[in-house]
């Protein structure tokens, strides 16, 4: 003790092309510039990164290990455009140290607005991922941390995952720390991991920060941090996007020697280790239970969801997406239930929020659009095209859900 | 009370062309804006205007007249401290610009100035100007000769003149008094005719900004035209915001009204500058996919009966309402009735009319060659030429009602934010910097 938990979130949104009210065509999506992302992306983080961690777990033999959350957008632009990456993910998880969580295939915000759609999502997703790594999630995580009672319940009640993750925000955890495995409210079996937001932050946002104090964070003395937990403590969270390696912290930060030589200066100490998320459950005793009566997420200071519902125009955008869902459902039309789920990526949404103009650095990132409104009327006219559509799709009988090797052709 | 010398207050001469009710554009706006914002700073200003002013705007103030050596000294409430000069330049029978102008030669001859009359210019020729009736260059020269004759005669600090009608009566009295002299750029022979310039216009105007200690525009998209397009030094150029009143906006009254139709708002000069062929040929295309749509241009210009013309082969006629210009309540009420503002200026220096619409709950679709564009947030941008962009924000804006509100709500909110005190608080930045001994 104490154990270290990474877990990286991996996923780019499918970006929507500029589409003005007087288009009428159902291309909706910007190939060129998800293309550009996607592989700019690969080059920066995906695959460098890979190739580090890989190195690691095979000098460690086994003692270091991760966890990764792919989202089912961002894989099948990787199979479209740069599917080499896909191969390295697939040679970490041969190697037997790296576990795969599950979330919502589109990485969309539908447990709150369509139980259906959630378990919907969440079933292709342990499909997808099933495909590819050869490896059923027994974890969940959902989109961006968002998590209430409600969510843990509707897991527990599924019977297919051990846990759930959620942001360790103080004022659920009030006086605890979280560096235990916790239970939720009411549930009986499922267990809660929660990220230490601290420790995580220093290597996400503050690793390159030369106004922070401890710049500039050394292996040995993130390594020093993490042993100081001993005996207050079972496991550290850290829980963070993957493209911090390389994009959010460029290659220049020194982010990959920082990597490189964390895992030898934490096992440096014979009592620290490296788990995955179903290892840490399967270890460790559940201290407490954890009540969340209202939404959280891992998103800004707020750590709640007016990133993607704080005015006006998200709630309606949101609200005219999901109000189509049994139209859509009706049609059977693959395509056309494909294309309103990808509407339903978080980062649409996100990319109308107006707190934007305050803080803007994360929210800008690769984001298309030069403002909120621009973001909103873009998807808006995309939505009413749609609609159009499930109108004049003729009505069929429900299609047995196909399985994740149908990769519907992008815009 | 802030002080340019010992412990007293600064004196500015101002030098303006525009006061309310008698203005075509945003320039009386702004000035108005401008000196009530100095006034409540304490700074004193004199404010010669070659007309008089309307007694609505400013009954409270002490106003000379030069000609009559009469003055007339009205209680003082909304301007402590700011006297008004108005030369009726343009009351003047035509034959005595050359009086006048004989008179400014004096005193430049007097004080050795004789040099700086090419500056000044010489007023035998008249030609038609482009956008002011009557001999404009006549007026700006006896204004210019009044200002000098006036100049010599005040106490102050420094000359302060706004746009180029009074940039020769600016240097005049710079040269007389060896005070030093700003010009303000509310807007630029570019702005106002696109490539086609009046080349004595642009002359006054470079003079003007060549001779001047600093200048002041309205934004940066203005700053940029006056490095690269009259080659002044960056180092000289401040960017001072224009501001709104800050009326808080008028209550609706009624807010259900119970219309059918939707208004589509145009507000400004017709003219080349705002782009009102952009607005119809926008207009054209929303009318294709939306119905119960009725576009509205207020205000009057010399492209009126071009665009009256231009929406009737457009074959939209019968959808656009022209009104002529309005002024003060008029303009409340069809900011009432409006639904969304649309600014489509082809360069715009700064634009105040999309801070009234906002300040008045209509949200503003606004031109991205515009001033306006840099301190506001919370408004939908588009290129000018973008017709099928203007026309594809408008019908979002008609459509959603989740758009509306948070482009009023949060728009109305920013427009608070920009003040006028703040503009002054920056002139008077720029003043105490200028009048640091060196």
């Amino acid at each position: 003790m104490p154990s270290v938990c990474f877990y990286f979130q991996v996923h780019q949104p499918l970006r929507l092309r500029h589409y003005t009210v007087f288009d009428k065509d159902h291309n909706y999506f910007d190939q060129y510039k998800n293309a550009a992302i996607c592989r700019k992306v690969a080059n920066k983080c995906y695959l460098p990164t890979n190739r580090l961690l890989l190195e690691l777990i095979r000098t460690f033999d086994g003692r270091f290990k991760v966890a990764f959350s792919l989202t089912g957008v961002l894989l099948e632009q990787l199979e479209r455009y740069c599917p080499e990456v896909i191969s390295t993910f697939d040679a970490l998880a041969q190697t037997g140290h790296v576990e795969f969580l599950a979330e919502t295939y589109y990485h969309s915000l539908s447990f709150l607005y369509s139980k259906q759609e959630f378990l919907e999502q969440i079933d292709k997703h342990v499909q997808t991922i099933r495909y590819y790594f050869g490896q059923t999630p027994r974890v969940f995580r959902n989109t961006e941390l968002i998590y209430n009672n409600d969510l843990s319940h509707t897991i527990e009640a599924l019977d297919r995952f051990d846990g759930i993750l959620c942001e360790g925000a103080d004022h659920v955890l009030g006086f605890r720390s979280p560096n235990f495995v916790y239970r939720p409210k009411a549930c009986k079996h499922l267990r809660l991991l929660m990220k230490n937001y601290a420790l995580s932050d220093d290597i996400a946002f503050r690793f390159s920060n030369r106004h922070w104090s401890e710049w500039p964070l050394t292996a040995e003395k993130f390594a020093r941090w993490i042993t100081q937990v001993n005996g207050c403590g079972h496991v550290v969270n850290l829980f963070m996007d993957y493209e911090t390696f390389g994009e959010h912290q460029w290659a220049d930060t020194g982010i990959f020697e920082f990597l490189r030589h964390l895992p030898a200066e934490i096992l440096k100490h014979p009592d620290n280790n490296f788990l995955t998320p179903s290892e840490v459950i399967a270890r460790y005793p559940v201290m407490d239970e954890i009540d969340v009566p209202h939404l959280i997420s891992w998103a800004d200071t707020e750590r709640d969801l007016s990133a993607w519902l704080g005015n006006a125009m998200q709630s309606s955008a949101i609200h005219e997406l999901y109000r189509l869902e049994k139209a859509i459902k009706a049609t059977g039309d693959e395509q056309l239930l494909a294309d309103w789920r990808r509407l339903q990526t978080s980062d649409h949404f996100y990319y109308m929020c107006t707190k934007w103009f305050a803080d803007g650095d994360v929210h800008k990132y690769f984001n298309p659009y030069d403002s909120p409104y621009d973001a909103y009327i873009n998807f808006m006219n995309v939505l009413d095209n749609l609609r159009g559509r499930c109108k004049m799709a003729p009505l069929a009988s429900p299609v047995p859900d196909s399985g994740p090797r149908v990769l519907e052709p992008v815009g | 009370m802030r002080t340019g010398r010992t412990g007293e207050p600064l004196r500015v001469f101002m030098l303006g062309w525009e006061f309310p009710p008698f203005i075509s554009g945003g320039l009386g706006t702004a000035c108005y804006g401008l000196t009530k914002a100095m006034d409540q700073l304490g700074i004193q200003v004199t404010f010669v205007l070659p007309r008089a002013v309307g007694s609505r705007y400013a009954t409270h103030v002490k106003l000379l007249t030069p000609e009559s050596g009469t003055s007339y000294r009205y209680p003082q409430t909304a301007f402590r401290h700011v006297r008004f000069y108005a030369i009726p330049a343009h009351l003047q029978p035509y034959a005595r610009p050359d009086a006048r102008s004989m008179r400014l030669q004096q005193i430049l001859q007097q004080k050795g100035l004789e040099h700086v009359r090419a500056a000044v210019g010489t007023p035998e020729v008249a030609p038609e100007a482009m956008h002011y009736a009557g001999d404009m260059f006549t007026q700006v020269q006896r204004y210019a000769a009044l200002v000098a004759e006036l100049a010599s005669e005040e106490e102050f600090d420094l000359i302060h003149a706004h746009d180029w009608m009074t940039f020769p009566a600016g240097i005049a009295a710079a040269a007389v008094t060896g005070k030093p002299l700003i010009v303000h750029v509310h807007s630029t022979e570019f702005d106002r005719s696109g490539e086609h310039v009046n080349q004595r216009i642009y002359d006054i105007e470079r003079a003007g900004m060549e001779r001047a200690d600093k200048v002041i525009t309205v934004s940066y998209y203005t700053r940029n035209i006056i490095i690269s397009r009259y080659g002044i030094p960056a180092s000289k150029v401040e960017v001072v915001y224009n501001a709104v009143e800050g009326n808080g906006g008028w209550p609706l009254s009624g807010t259900g009204i119970k219309r059918d139709e939707k208004i589509v708002l145009f507000l400004g000069r017709i003219t080349m500058q705002k782009g009102p062929e952009y607005f119809l040929m926008a207009a054209k295309k929303v009318l294709e996919v939306m119905n119960g749509v009725k576009f509205v241009m207020a205000g009057s210009g010399d492209m009126l009966h071009r665009a009256v013309s231009m929406a009737a082969e457009l074959g939209i006629g019968h959808k656009v309402l022209f009104t002529g210009f309005l002024r003060g309540e008029e303009v409340r009420q069809i900011y009432r009735m409006a639904d969304v503002y649309v600014m489509p200026s082809v360069s715009e220096p700064f634009g105040i009319a999309p801070l009234e619409a906002l300040e008045n709950d209509v949200p503003v679709i606004i031109s991205k060659q515009s001033g306006v564009a840099e301190v506001l947030n919370h408004a939908l941008k588009v290129d000018f030429w973008d017709v099928n962009e203007i026309a594809n924000k408008i019908v979002a804006v008609l459509r959603y009602p989740a758009l509306r509100m948070t482009l009023r709500d949060y728009g109305n909110f920013e427009v608070k934010k920009l003040r006028w005190q703040d503009s002054a608080r920056r002139c008077l930045r720029i003043y105490e910097q200028m009048l640091v001994p060196v």
